[in-house]
């Protein structure tokens, strides 16, 4: 019976309301899910999908924005001359710098701060709110008001470091090429504890409390329970937030563009940054798009250790 | 037993009181600077509060300067920004929570891809593809561009809040006469309101704090937002210290206003970008 | 009100087969259980009569019209979720009504079905109250309320009791049989639970693994399993079963020996070879104990457990290769501990089977 002629035993009988042919019923059932998430997907794929094709080809290109000539193929030009970039190597360096001082320091403090708000206490919910507080504080904004703080004519922090002996004269450390990374490290690690501490203490409250009762029975101190239960309850929840996260900050260019642009002498430049600045300052698209597609490379790679964690993480679980 | 542990509890509370003032200080001295008269922020120096108080930094920025317009425009932006991100991942999301259909897999893989990838290496492309569409230095463009971004990690959120409400209710009502659009709309929606609030939420905040894009897609005051008027009176006006806090100030109000509506939801919002999916 | 009609329906998912082709006619008026151990495929089988699920091959029909094309919608029929799956945005006069609000009807026509359905149900005092402020039992009688108001041609239960506890189950099992009774409508009923099965059906239908095993009134199931998997599944406590060999052709010396021990006679011949392996059911309440030493079989109180009604006895008989029995008796004084025992096994209530079917004795 062809699909699209009428079932005998349908037409004989009177049909109800919504009574549809087979044929007709199975394209609407199939295309349901379709039709729900079709804007969606569109969406991505031209804002996203698109650009990052596009993107790559320019990796080949000619593609400066005040040269109406520019647009042809160059081969890879752009990877010769990558590599010979010194600015690019060290910005290479400056990213694995600022990404682990980052994740590490925000990693330890947020599991520090979820333990602390793990237990109640009297005045829990505030405690929480105002710790949690600095996550909404907009990326830029942040960036600004950390780079103000370091400023000595404003900001406290120099006269504090000198009074503490950590420096001679009040200094803004943004300008000295040795100290300067530390400033954007300092404002990501104040503004990125939360959320390890939100994700560290959901998986925390979500550990069954008569575990622990069950092991003070059995004997065990607070560190035995810290290190033979915590810790294993943990690990999934740590181990896709630190891998996650890691690509996130390494691609997280915001508060170095604000406080320092990647100075002084390119020594806070990282891989993200200095891609941003080769698009908007010098507005060579093609050079930027080549060193975009080395860090999507580099970061491909290190998801799809990801990818394989979370599919052995799910087939557990 | 009670004095045991005494001292523990003294310093925990300690440590929390410590974390506290350490997350609240830059905030604290943004504000301090704001209302600090200039002949006072330098002669005074690192004094925890100024010896008084004005308003006039406020009074300038709010009457003599663009950041009201900027102000305007995050709004624009942000706002349509958030409506059209949760319309749509409403129903993205519930294809994800309630289908089973084989693309689902390769949806899931293309949206979590979009989180991974750098994405600083679209900002030329766009450029690229926007002008000739006359979609730069234009909110319409600036705000097409963030809800697509937004997008994958908001159908996520709208997805564990879907997973949250049982199948049946939408059987039920499927039973009841409902087609199965009807049901999503008069049952499921209503009862999705908070997490539709907390994606609201979030995705304002994300607008409100972009600003690679809105740097390179938005030259000129007309249709600066936010951060593109503060970042680009810093490097105009340097020294006006009191008044670029004011607008920092002014800056972070929505942020926080949006904190207080999602305050219950970050720990939703925070994992269903990582580990759901 | 409609008959139903099920030929030849299967079900997989991605190839994994679930049902393998049941075939079903429901009466119209008939209240029909679908019995059955959890994953039996009962569930599924309710789904695809609603519409909520696929079928994979095979016909529903509904009132003679085959309706595995019709969404759930336009079938007719009413569910009742073992989650109730009340609205919880809705107050309880909301819950009811949605239905009748999705076909437009009049709202003075509503308001009096709504009313009178209420009313059935004692519902009047809380039509606006969100599910939320209601305890078990209402929530359930709200369920049952949304279903009524429409009169629709099929009343689909699936698993309506078992979120409540004990005696709110026994008095709505109550209610759900007068309902039935009140309204005749047909009825389909989900459950695992045997004594609601027992207690509501007119008919049984037994499921395992996807394959219905026997379809009969609970007596007849309960009388005359067709299967070991129904004797065993219907009453409580189970069926005790022994396994032998069977002996003798005619009905004085016609036996059972057991695998390793001493022979149980019959008392009725069966047309079966001699040395034919065989199960032998009997259920606890029917073993005969009479004082130790008699012509039974000898076994030993090991245990009671007192109902209050009467006691189950957990049995064993003596030597190396002892067997474990149940008995029930509503006999007090016979029901002690470590008392020694003789048990009888009356024929007319034997039940034999090989390969797992019923034989029945030769005539």
């Amino acid at each position: 019976m062809s699909a699209l002629a009428p079932d005998p035993r349908f037409v004989s009988q009177a049909p109800g309301p919504g009574q549809r042919s087979p044929f007709l019923r199975r394209l609407a059932h199939a295309s349901e899910p379709w039709l729900y998430s079709a804007p969606a997907l569109i969406l991505i794929v031209a804002v996203m999908l698109v650009p990052l094709v596009l993107g790559i080809s320019y990796a080949f290109r000619d593609v400066r924005l005040l040269n109406p000539f520019s647009g042809g193929y160059v081969g890879l030009q752009h990877f010769h001359e990558l590599a010979r970039d010194k600015a690019f190597w060290g910005a290479l360096k400056n990213t694995l710098w600022w990404t682990g001082a980052s994740v590490f320091l925000q990693f330890f403090l947020g599991l520090f701060l979820a333990l602390l708000l793990d237990k109640p206490f009297y005045g829990r919910g505030i405690a929480q709110a105002l710790c949690f507080l600095p996550w909404a504080v907009p990326s830029f904004l942040s960036g600004l008001n950390w780079a103000w703080l370091f400023n000595p004519v404003v900001g406290p922090l120099p006269h504090w470091m000198v009074s503490l002996g950590l420096m001679s004269q009040p200094e803004n450390i943004l300008s000295d090429p040795t100290l300067a990374m530390w400033g954007p490290i300092i404002a990501n690690v104040w503004w990125g504890i939360p959320f390890f501490a939100i994700t560290l203490l959901a998986a925390l409250q979500s550990i069954p409390r008569d575990l622990y009762e069950a092991a003070a029975i059995d004997g065990a101190g607070g560190v035995q329970r810290f290190f033979s239960i915590t810790l294993p309850f943990l690990a999934p929840t740590i181990a896709i937030t630190v891998l996650l996260r890691t690509v996130w900050i390494s691609n997280f260019a915001d508060l170095i563009v604000v406080m320092t642009s990647g100075g002084p002498a390119n020594r806070t430049q990282i891989v993200a940054s200095y891609i941003f600045t080769q698009a908007f300052k010098k507005l060579d698209f093609g050079y930027a798009s080549a060193v975009a597609l080395v860090l999507l490379v580099l970061l491909l790679a290190y998801s799809m250790l990801i990818v394989l964690l979370r599919q052995s993480l799910l087939k557990k679980g | 037993m009670r004095r045991k542990r005494l001292l523990p509890t003294a310093l925990h509370r300690l440590a929390i009181l410590a974390y506290i003032a350490f997350a609240l200080f830059p905030l604290y001295w943004l504000l301090k600077v704001s209302v600090t008269p200039n002949d006072l922020l330098y002669s005074e120096g690192v004094r925890l509060w100024p010896s008084h108080m004005t308003l006039d930094h406020f009074a300038f920025v709010l009457k003599h300067s663009d950041f009201p317009r900027f102000f305007q425009n995050s709004l624009i932006v942000s706002g349509s920004t958030a409506a059209i991100v949760t319309a749509l991942a409403s129903t993205s999301g519930y294809a994800l929570s309630r289908f089973e259909f084989r693309a689902k897999y390769l949806i899931v893989a293309l949206m979590l891809l979009t989180q991974m990838f750098p994405l600083v290496m679209l900002v030329a492309p766009i450029f690229k593809m926007l002008t000739p569409l006359k979609l730069t230095n234009s909110l319409a463009g600036l705000t097409l561009v963030y809800v697509a971004f937004n997008v994958p990690f908001a159908t996520f959120l709208m997805q564990s809040f879907f997973d949250g409400i049982p199948k049946d209710l939408e059987e039920a009502a499927m039973i009841d006469g409902a087609t199965r659009f009807k049901a999503f709309r008069q049952i499921i929606l209503p009862l999705t309101l908070p997490g539709i609030a907390a994606t609201l939420g979030f995705v304002f905040t994300a607008a409100w704090s972009e600003l690679l894009f809105s740097l390179m897609l938005i030259s000129g005051n007309q249709s600066a937002t936010f951060p593109v008027g503060l970042l680009s009176f810093v490097s105009k006006f340097s020294v006006d210290f009191g008044q670029m806090m004011a607008a920092g100030v002014l800056a972070l109000i929505p942020a926080c206003l949006f904190f207080l509506l999602i305050q219950r939801y970050l720990v939703q919002g925070l994992t269903a970008g990582a580990v759901k999916g | 009100m409609a008959s139903i009609g099920i030929s030849g329906v299967r079900k997989s998912y991605a190839q994994f087969p679930v049902l393998h082709g049941v075939d079903l006619e429901i009466a119209d008026g008939e209240f029909v259980v679908l019995v059955g151990p959890s994953g039996c495929g009962k569930s599924t089988l309710l789904r695809m009569i609603a519409g909520l699920e696929d079928i994979t091959e095979g016909d529903i029909s509904i009132a003679g019209t085959r309706v595995n094309d019709l969404d759930p919608k336009d079938r007719d029929i009413a569910m009742v979720f073992q989650s109730y799956a009340l609205y919880p945005h809705m107050n309880v006069a909301g819950n009811m009504s949605y239905s009748l609000r999705l076909r437009r009807t009049a709202k003075d026509k509503i308001a009096g079905i709504v009313t009178a359905a209420a009313r059935k149900l004692g519902l009047d005092p809380l039509m606006e109250r969100r599910p939320r402020a209601l305890s078990g039992g209402q929530r359930q009688r709200v369920a049952m309320g949304r279903a009524i108001v429409r009169q629709p041609k099929a009343f689909l239960f699936d698993e309506p009791l078992s979120n409540l506890d004990a005696r709110l189950r026994e008095q709505m099992r109550g209610e759900i049989k007068k309902l039935h009774q009140d309204l005749g409508a047909t009825s389909i009923y989900v459950t695992h639970d045997q004594i609601e099965a027992m207690t509501l059906a007119d008919r049984i239908v037994a499921m395992n693994a996807g394959l219905i095993q026997q379809v009969g009134t609970p007596l007849e199931l309960y009388d005359r399993p067709a299967n070991l998997f129904v004797a065993g599944f219907i009453g409580s406590p189970g069926m005790n079963v022994l396994t032998g060999r069977y002996e003798g052709q005619t009905a004085d010396i016609a036996r059972l020996v057991l695998d390793h021990g001493p022979a149980i006679p019959l008392g009725r011949a069966y047309p079966l070879t001699d040395g034919t392996p065989v199960s032998l059911g009997i259920r606890p309440e029917h073993l005969e104990l009479s004082p130790a030493g008699g012509a039974g079989l000898a076994a030993r109180i090991e245990l009671v457990e007192p109902t209050g009604f009467g006691t189950i006895l957990h049995l064993v008989t003596p030597g190396t290769s002892s067997i474990a029995l149940k008995g029930f008796t509503l006999d007090r004084a016979a029901a002690g501990a470590s008392r020694e025992v003789s048990l009888g096994f009356p024929p007319e209530r034997l039940h034999l089977f090989v390969e797992e079917k019923r034989v029945e004795p030769a005539s």
